[in-house]
């Protein structure tokens, strides 16, 4: 059997003085599973094989445009039979919002308390919709880069109402737009009531407005979209901006809501809608433009404008996605000239990518194992390496939630971070080693005829391409355990 | 690490606005000053034990200002009835009394380790449960944003190696309160929390022993893993075995309580615990003086009371026990509002 010393040699390389080191290209036997692990999570069987056989570029290629590969029938079907999945936000409210009051009469907590519980299927089949796609769709990174952007423009399942609408969020502002115009996202998830509900950006309102008449319903201006949308969605926590800036965009987005329950209409709905009378219509000056009061709603469609085209926007996204595809402390000349390509093409996220992919940061010997997978990656490419079919997501969604990353579950407008310093601790790296060990076994209850998985296949998945070191241990290991010890490997851990 | 009183006490106030301040100055920092804090052996046995109520607590229910009219004013359903009548308030001060459901407290009252800190919490006004929870945990009120947890912060800046113990969070899953750059031993102090899982197997160790046991940053995380678990399964199944010998233990958190004490005893290492008690927001099914509430506090008075024999008198006199609701009730009735009461010991 062929072994690779690979992980040896990067060992050696980390100890010696980085400027003496001359970057080195991944061996070509090694650059398909580097774009697996990168441009997806991970190998399944047949697919190292069937990447050298089209040839990495165009397997590049073709995942940069997802449309061009077929989506298993099998797959639609699995989605099609998700009962909320297709639902939308007004649907999913009235199907399994709560009870509402009645003559100002709170609904008896026991009936509340069923609502929720019969709701908790859509935060069920929305986790299923993206581990299904993310296990099984061939348009993997598609599936990657609807990790990043959720995270990037983060929805908390638990906060107010989002527990009906995160799934939702993710199928209609996020998903279409991955591989598109970062505008197009900024502007999807602005006007989304999960992301309104979320901020508060619905209880923003201008203090001097009309509404205040009634403080009952309102609660003046808020800044908190306001801030995350600079801070975080654009431009950078150093990006250039003062609370100033914060408090003139907060007082651009007043009125920037859903429409809620229309005066004499007993129908509530969670449309998007831009309410006048709540907008504060007064001139602004915003990162030293101004911005006519006059337009309402256009205002804010200015200011979408001014933050998209910053240049520390581009900066913020393209260190981002450095840091998620290359390295957690990427290259700043390669975040430079990804933020050149984001500032050309008016942040075109494909041009972006393909520049990465052309990059020799990202196929710089140092940078292939170098990240350590986040808790969603490790138990997705360990499940895509064994090759099962799942057909019951609880262990799945048990384990996310045991690791420290459940579904939909950042409290945090941050998002998940992608870094070794966030994710390797103690306790995850038994509970990793617990998983793979039970999956191995086939005794993690994701199908009903699940079998001890071989270590032999799960080598030829990745092609024999495991160090020395993890070798040396499973070949003193006995062989039923042999398989426990590929997927609790480091190369099971890091891509 | 080099930090003095005045950093310390920083800390130790933003960590939590106002309650743990006063605590603070008597239970952990008291005496300490300047160089001391980074040598002394005394800082090392000192315990803080944080046990936090998901959902909002009636406070008024358990602190009763039974001395004062308006409380039976603003509560005509759901009072607690006054000192002296049946199954009326446990007579603190003669103007507040504690909920009855809480008997098993009382001698801690009396024996002047048990305070209370009324009408206090987060200055942030948000009725969300979810916001209110969050400011709770990050220790930053108005500011949702904050990467890590009060106790993961306090664990970074306390003095002296690390021991792969010293912080401890019961329960199946890491809390935001723990969460951060710090590691934080983790295990469920249910029923089966002595059941081993496959990393326990002699065979399965032995093999993953051999593929990390490098200087590389996973293999040193497995390590410390390992430690961490072992000494706290070690921990735990001695309590098992001795708990089989005694009399059956009661479900919930005096089960947990008890386990706890034990956990903490064996492993001199332990400084900073952190439990979940949920299901407190009790809302129109609060009762008064039976309902969900009452049951709830039965539940945690005996906890406390267990937990507090089951230290000793030594391990408890170095141990700051914290009973933190995520917020509370404004008075009419029942609707979140701002105030806060816990129940601490030092």
């Amino acid at each position: 059997m062929k072994t690779i010393f690979l992980f040896t040699i990067m060992s050696l390389l980390t100890f010696i003085q980085p400027q003496l080191l001359i970057a080195a290209e991944i061996p070509s036997q090694l650059k398909a599973l580097h774009v697996l692990n990168r441009l997806g999570f991970g190998p399944r069987p047949g697919d190292v094989k069937s990447v050298n056989a089209m040839g990495v570029e165009n397997y590049i290629h073709q995942q940069l445009y997802p449309e061009t590969i077929a989506v298993p029938p099998r797959l639609t079907e699995k989605l099609n039979g998700l009962s909320t999945y297709s639902l939308n936000p007004d649907e999913l409210f009235e199907e399994y919002g709560p009870p509402p009051r009645i003559n100002g009469v709170r609904p008896d907590p026991e009936v509340a308390k069923e609502q929720r519980k019969k709701a908790q299927i859509i935060l069920r089949e929305a986790i299923q919709a993206r581990l299904m796609q993310a296990i099984e769709s061939p348009r993997q990174l598609q599936e990657v880069m609807v990790d990043f952007w959720y995270n990037h423009f983060n929805v908390f399942a638990q906060k107010g109402l989002d527990y009906l609408w995160v799934g939702d969020y993710e199928r209609e502002a996020i998903r279409p737009f991955v591989l598109g115009r970062f505008r197009d996202l900024l502007e999807a998830t602005a006007k989304h009531p999960a992301m309104l509900f979320y901020l508060d950006n619905w209880q923003n309102v201008d203090p001097n407005s009309f509404m205040r008449m009634n403080p009952k319903k309102t609660h003046g201006l808020n800044e908190n979209y306001a801030r995350e949308l600079m801070e975080l969605h654009t431009l950078g926590v150093n990006g250039g901006y003062t609370q100033d800036d914060v408090i003139v965009l907060a007082r651009i987005l007043t009125g920037w809501g859903f429409r809620g329950k229309p005066r004499g209409s007993s129908a509530v709905s969670y449309d998007f809608y831009f309410n006048e009378r709540r907008h504060d219509n007064t001139d602004k000056v915003f990162l030293g433009q101004t911005i006519t009061g006059e337009n309402g709603e256009q205002e804010v469609e200015e200011a979408l404008d001014i933050l998209a085209k910053s240049p520390a926007t581009a900066k913020h996204i393209s260190y981002q996605l450095a840091q998620y595809f290359v390295a957690d402390d990427p290259d700043p000349a390669l975040v430079e000239q990804l933020a050149q390509k984001f500032e050309e093409t008016d942040g075109d996220i494909r041009a972006v990518l393909q520049t990465i992919f052309d990059s020799p940061q990202f196929w710089d010997e140092k940078n292939d194992g170098n990240k350590f997978k986040t808790p969603y990656q490790y138990v997705i490419s360990a499940i895509r390496a064994s090759g099962e079919e799942v057909t019951n997501y609880r262990p799945l969604i048990g384990m996310l939630q045991q690791l420290g990353m459940p579904f939909y579950g950042c409290q945090t407008p941050d998002g998940y971070k992608n870094t070794q310093d966030a994710w390797l601790n103690p306790d995850g790296m038994l509970r990793r080693i617990n998983f793979a060990t039970a999956l191995a076994f086939g005794r993690i209850n994701i199908n009903d005829d699940q079998f001890p998985i071989t270590y032999e296949d799960l080598l030829s998945v990745f092609d024999n391409q495991i160090s020395s070191a993890t070798m040396d241990a499973i070949q003193q290991a006995p062989a039923r355990l042999r398989a426990a010890l590929v997927l609790g490997s480091p190369e099971m851990m890091k891509k | 690490m080099d930090m003095n009183r005045r950093q310390f006490l920083k800390y130790l106030a933003s960590v939590f606005v106002i309650s743990l301040f006063p605590l603070g100055l008597t239970g952990w920092a008291g005496g300490l000053d300047g160089d001391i804090l980074s040598s002394s052996p005394e800082l090392k046995r000192k315990k803080l034990i944080v046990l936090f109520q998901r959902g909002a607590v009636d406070g008024l229910s358990v602190v009763v200002p039974f001395g004062d009219g308006r409380y039976y004013d603003a509560r005509p359903s759901i009072a607690i009835p006054s000192n002296g009548q049946s199954n009326g308030v446990l007579d603190l001060n003669g103007y507040f009394g504690l909920h009855p459901a809480l008997a098993s407290v009382l001698p801690l009252w009396q024996n002047k380790t048990l305070g209370f800190v009324h009408a206090c919490g987060s200055p942030d006004p948000t009725r969300s449960h979810f916001d209110a929870q969050n400011f709770m945990e990050c220790g930053t009120p108005g500011n949702p944003s904050t990467p890590d947890g009060w106790m993961n912060r306090l664990l970074s800046v306390l003095p002296g190696a690390h021991a792969s113990t010293q912080a401890v969070s019961l329960g199946p899953v890491l809390p935001r309160i723990f969460q951060g750059k710090m590691n934080v031993a983790n295990i469920a102090l249910g029923k089966n929390a002595a059941n081993p899982m496959p990393i326990d197997r002699p065979m399965v160790e032995s093999v993953f022993d051999e593929l990390y046991k490098g200087s590389d940053p996973l293999s040193q995380a497995y390590m410390q893993g390992q430690n961490a678990r072992k000494q706290l399964m070690t921990d735990l199944q001695q309590h098992m075995e001795m708990a089989s010998q005694g009399a059956p233990s009661p479900n919930g958190f005096s089960d947990s309580a008890r386990r706890l004490a034990q956990l903490i005893n064996n492993d001199t290492n332990i400084q900073l615990v952190f439990l979940d008690l949920g299901g407190w927001d009790t809302h129109v099914n609060q009762g008064a003086i039976k309902g969900q509430l009452a049951n709830h506090l039965t539940g945690l008075g005996d906890g406390l009371a267990a937990l507090v024999n089951g230290l000793g008198a030594s391990s408890y006199n170095d141990t700051v026990i914290l009973v933190m609701p995520e917020n509370s009730c404004a008075v009419p009735g029942q609707n979140h509002g701002r105030y806060a009461h816990l129940l601490p010991h030092w």
